[in-house]
Formats: C-alpha cells, sequence, structure tokens
C-alpha cells in the first residue's frame, strides 16, 4: 500500500512538472502573416524564434489582427473577409468565419468582448462576439437612405466601449457606441474631407486622424469632446506642388508620438509629417527617400521608423525624434512590408517579402539579430498590442 | 489627360506591329517580373485573387466592358484624383498589354511559379 501511494505520489509529481514544463505565458508571443500561402507563423520575441505554422486562413493579401485582453488568441482579418480566431498556445485554428465578402481590418472594443470588422464589400462594420465569432450587430455604411454602401477604413477602438472608423467614399466618420452591442448608437460626422484612406486612435485614447487621400489635410476628432465635430489640420501641406505618384497606399495604425510630436506619412511627397500634438499644427517635415507607407515610433518614442512604397520599397529609415532628421538608413531585403517593436522596443522585427525573411534588429546599434524564414511575409504583430488603445 | 493620344497612338503602333498575336509578347524574364508586380503590388489595392480592395476588382467578368485601349491607359497615366498611380515609366505600352491580356484570362493564369 505505501509502495503504492508513494509511486502515485512520484507520478503526480512528474505529471505537475511535466505541465509546468509546458506552461508558458503568451506576452512575448506573436504573428507573422504569410500573405501569399495564407498562414501566419507564430513566433516568441524572448529567444527570437519560430514556434509552428498554422494554415488555411484564406486569403491574406491584405491581413492585419488584434488581440484578445489575455493575449492567447488572435484574431486575424484576411481580404476575403475571413475572421480567424488563432489560438497563440496551442497554435491552431480556434474559430474561424467567413463575414464578408471583402474586407480590411478590424478592432478589440475596450472590455475585450467584441471584436469589428471593417468591410470593403458590403460596406460597413460587423461587430462579432469575441468568444463565439456570433455576430452581434451590423452596420452598413449606408451614407444616406438608398445611397451605396461605401468602403469602411481606419476602424479603430476608442474608450469608452467605442469603435471609429471612416467611410472612404463618402467624405464621412462614424463614432459608434457600443455599450449595448446589438444596438450601436452611432454618431455621423460628413464633410470630412475627400478619400479618407486610413485613420488612428492616438496612444491616450483622445484623438482620431483620418488621412486624406483625396486633398492635402488630415481630419481631426477630439474623442473627449466629440460634439465639436471635425477639424481640418495640415491643409494644404502641398502648397500646389503636383504630388508625386504613390504606389502604395500609407498605413496609419501603428502611428507615431512622440514626446508631444506625431509623425505623420505625406502622401504624394517623400516626406514625413511632423505636427504638434497640442496644437495640432505643423511643426515641421522630414524629407525621406521614398514614399512613406508605414511610420512607426520605438515604445520610447525616441525613434521613428519608416519604410517605403514601391519601388524604393527595399530601404528603412530610422528618424531622430530629438534631432527630427534621417540618422539611419539601411536595406534588409526586399520589399519591406512591415516593422513591429518588442513591447519594450529593444528590439524591431522587419518583413523583407520578396526575400521571404523576416530580420529582427537591435534598436540601438541597428545590428541583425536573428532571421526567420517566412513565405512572402507582411504583417508583423505582437500579442502585446492587446494592452494598447487603437492597436 | 494630353497624353491620352499618344497612348492611343502607341496602342495602334503596337497593334500594327504585333501581327502575330505574340510578337509584342515581353521576354520570359520580363514576364516573370511584371506577374510578380501584379500580384504583389497591384495586389496590393485589388488583391491577390483581384477581387478588388479599395482598388476596383479586376476579375474578367469586371473588366469585360472595358476595352485593350482603356485599361492600358489607366494602367500607363492612372486615374486623377484617384490612387491608381501611372506606371509609365515602369511598364511599357507593349507590357500593360500584355498585362491587360494576363488581366483577361483571370487570376488562375497569373500567379506566380510554385515555390
Amino acid at each position: 500500500m505505501r509502495a503504492v501511494l508513494f509511486a502515485s505520489a512520484a507520478l503526480a509529481a512528474f505529471v505537475v512538472e511535466a505541465a509546468a514544463f509546458d506552461l508558458r505565458g503568451t506576452g512575448d508571443l506573436g504573428i507573422v502573416i504569410e500573405r501569399a500561402s495564407g498562414s501566419v507563423q507564430i513566433v516568441e520575441t524572448t529567444g527570437k524564434t519560430s514556434l509552428g505554422r498554422v494554415s488555411g486562413l484564406g486569403d491574406l493579401s491584405h491581413a492585419t489582427a488584434v488581440f484578445s485582453r489575455d493575449q492567447r488568441y488572435g484574431y486575424v482579418f484576411g481580404r476575403d473577409g475571413g475572421l480567424t480566431k488563432l489560438d497563440l498556445l496551442e497554435r491552431r485554428i480556434a474559430n474561424r468565419i467567413i463575414q464578408a465578402g471583402n474586407s480590411i481590418g478590424g478592432a478589440i472594443s475596450q472590455d475585450g468582448r467584441i471584436i469589428a470588422v471593417g468591410n470593403y464589400e458590403p460596406g460597413g462594420v460587423k461587430l462579432f462576439d469575441a468568444v463565439t465569432l456570433t455576430q452581434v450587430a451590423d452596420i452598413p455604411a449606408v451614407p444616406a437612405p438608398g445611397e451605396k454602401a461605401s468602403k469602411v477604413v481606419g476602424l479603430a477602438d476608442v474608450p469608452g466601449q467605442g469603435f471609429i472608423f471612416s467611410l472612404y467614399d463618402a467624405e464621412a466618420i462614424w463614432l459608434a457606441d457600443t455599450t449595448v452591442p446589438s444596438a450601436p448608437k452611432i454618431r455621423r460626422y460628413s464633410n470630412v474631407g475627400k478619400l479618407p484612406y486610413d485613420g488612428l486612435v492616438t496612444p491616450d485614447g483622445r484623438h482620431y486622424i483620418a488621412g486624406l487621400f483625396g486633398e492635402d489635410g488630415i481630419a481631426l476628432i477630439d474623442l473627449w469632446r466629440p460634439e465639436t465635430g471635425v477639424r481640418r489640420i495640415l491643409g494644404g501641406y502641398g502648397k500646389g506642388q503636383e504630388p508625386l505618384p504613390v504606389f502604395k497606399m500609407p498605413h496609419l495604425r501603428g502611428w507615431a508620438v512622440a514626446g508631444g510630436l506625431a509623425f505623420l506619412p505625406a502622401i504624394g511627397r517623400h516626406e514625413v509629417l511632423v505636427v504638434e500634438t497640442k496644437t495640432w499644427t505643423e511643426a515641421g517635415r522630414i524629407p525621406v527617400q521614398g514614399q512613406p507607407v508605414f511610420v512607426i515610433a520605438r515604445p520610447d518614442g525616441r525613434q521613428v521608423w519608416v519604410n517605403f512604397a514601391h519601388p524604393k520599397n527595399d530601404v528603412v529609415q530610422v528618424i531622430d525624434t530629438l534631432d527630427l532628421a534621417v540618422v539611419h538608413s539601411m536595406t534588409p531585403g526586399k520589399a519591406i512590408m512591415h516593422m513591429e517593436f518588442a513591447p519594450r522596443g529593444e528590439q524591431v522585427w522587419i518583413s523583407a517579402r520578396d526575400s521571404d525573411r523576416v530580420d529582427i534588429f537591435e534598436t540601438r546599434g541597428f545590428s541583425r539579430l536573428a532571421s526567420i524564414i517566412a513565405e512572402k511575409p507582411s504583417g508583423i504583430l505582437f500579442a502585446a498590442r492587446a494592452n494598447r488603445v487603437g492597436f | 489627360m494630353s497624353s491620352r493620344p499618344s497612348v492611343a497612338f502607341a496602342f495602334l503602333a503596337i497593334l500594327a506591329s504585333a501581327a502575330p498575336a505574340t510578337a509584342g509578347e515581353p521576354p520570359s524574364a520580363r514576364q516573370k517580373e511584371l506577374r510578380h508586380l501584379l500580384e504583389h503590388d497591384c495586389g496590393s489595392c485589388h488583391g491577390l485573387t483581384r477581387k478588388g480592395g479599395l482598388g476596383s476588382a479586376l476579375t474578367p467578368d469586371t473588366i469585360a466592358d472595358l476595352p485593350d485601349e482603356t485599361l492600358v491607359a489607366i494602367i500607363l497615366d492612372g486615374i486623377p484624383g484617384k490612387p491608381m498611380p501611372p506606371w509609365r515609366g515602369e511598364i511599357t505600352e507593349g507590357e500593360a498589354l500584355w498585362l491587360v491580356h494576363v488581366l483577361r484570362k483571370g487570376p488562375d493564369h497569373a500567379r506566380s511559379p510554385v515555390r
């Protein structure tokens, strides 16, 4: 009897030890989108390795993701309207639906219970239960009765259990209060400017900015005083110059705010615009080597990293936010798609689509720390995004 | 808009010179580059499967009513006021016409060689 007890105690100890060995957190996990093969790699930033690949996520030619607040699940939004709930720990698809014909991206609510997806076709926003992916509301982006639904861009979460998004075809921004998820209350802003192409919420959740493709300028909403309407900032920043062709649309998500300044991609000019965030007036422009696509601040705000549109898309430039000048240029690979910082910014991951590789650099000396082979990698998204407003 | 007549002229010139249907085709190495450009760079707005995104769908049925010369002109000169940029300088008229033919065949014919 004693021997049996001893054996079972030993077995129990072994089981506990094995489980402890398998246990891990998810705060250093992330995903790399493989855009051509409909797959993602699950990666970790501590050892800088890939843990495995999950396939079957559909058309990821344009894709992004948000994360559950416990950072276990990623919600991947694919081009084909697919919404995939990915289990980062078990490295498998936990749930997947096709919720529209053509989608652009999504957001997760402040309380983590609602996933919002922005769609091109049919134009609008749909809300889903984050646990079950059951649809809870549909917000068609129809500007007025009988009109055609607009494509939706720049969808982001805002404090107060809300979402905000821009209507590309309708010169509008809508702010949705989803306190009762099945009955969203919408505040509509019209005449915000021509062709809003993307939007972002500032890290403090106070302001929403929509970039305009159809004119020089940016639309700004103060979410602390939403009744004051839309303000146009940086009007006429091109000052009548003929814009240069834009071979890839810039992205505003993952934006750069540092030391009271915001850094934004200009449209049709090879410049990064610098905006003073107290007054929202122009504080300068930084010449860069091409059309900026992503302009992203290192988490401490001392550096801003920029990648570029075709044909100069093999270059990454680093701006020092004290000097307001490019202090480093590098060519890590062919067709640089995206950059993502480790949560505290000591390393940055950079995807080089046509080199089939993700490179990891340290951000002080710019030396390469590691590389991960990936198939046509594009977006790199770390689970730490779960803790950030507007991500 | 002033460039449109020259596009049309160039297009006619291509037609005239391309009597055998394949004579105007780009060399195979360039075809590979163009297919890559179509899949990934055009695809960033029009989708890998060309069902559209911020840009229009470019599937055979959606472009069926647009004549070759219109599509060639859009590729080369873009659409003023819209995000479609002008690719003249990177793509010749002959290459644009070849791309239009690739579009008309549908996406299954244009994917990059299997990796």
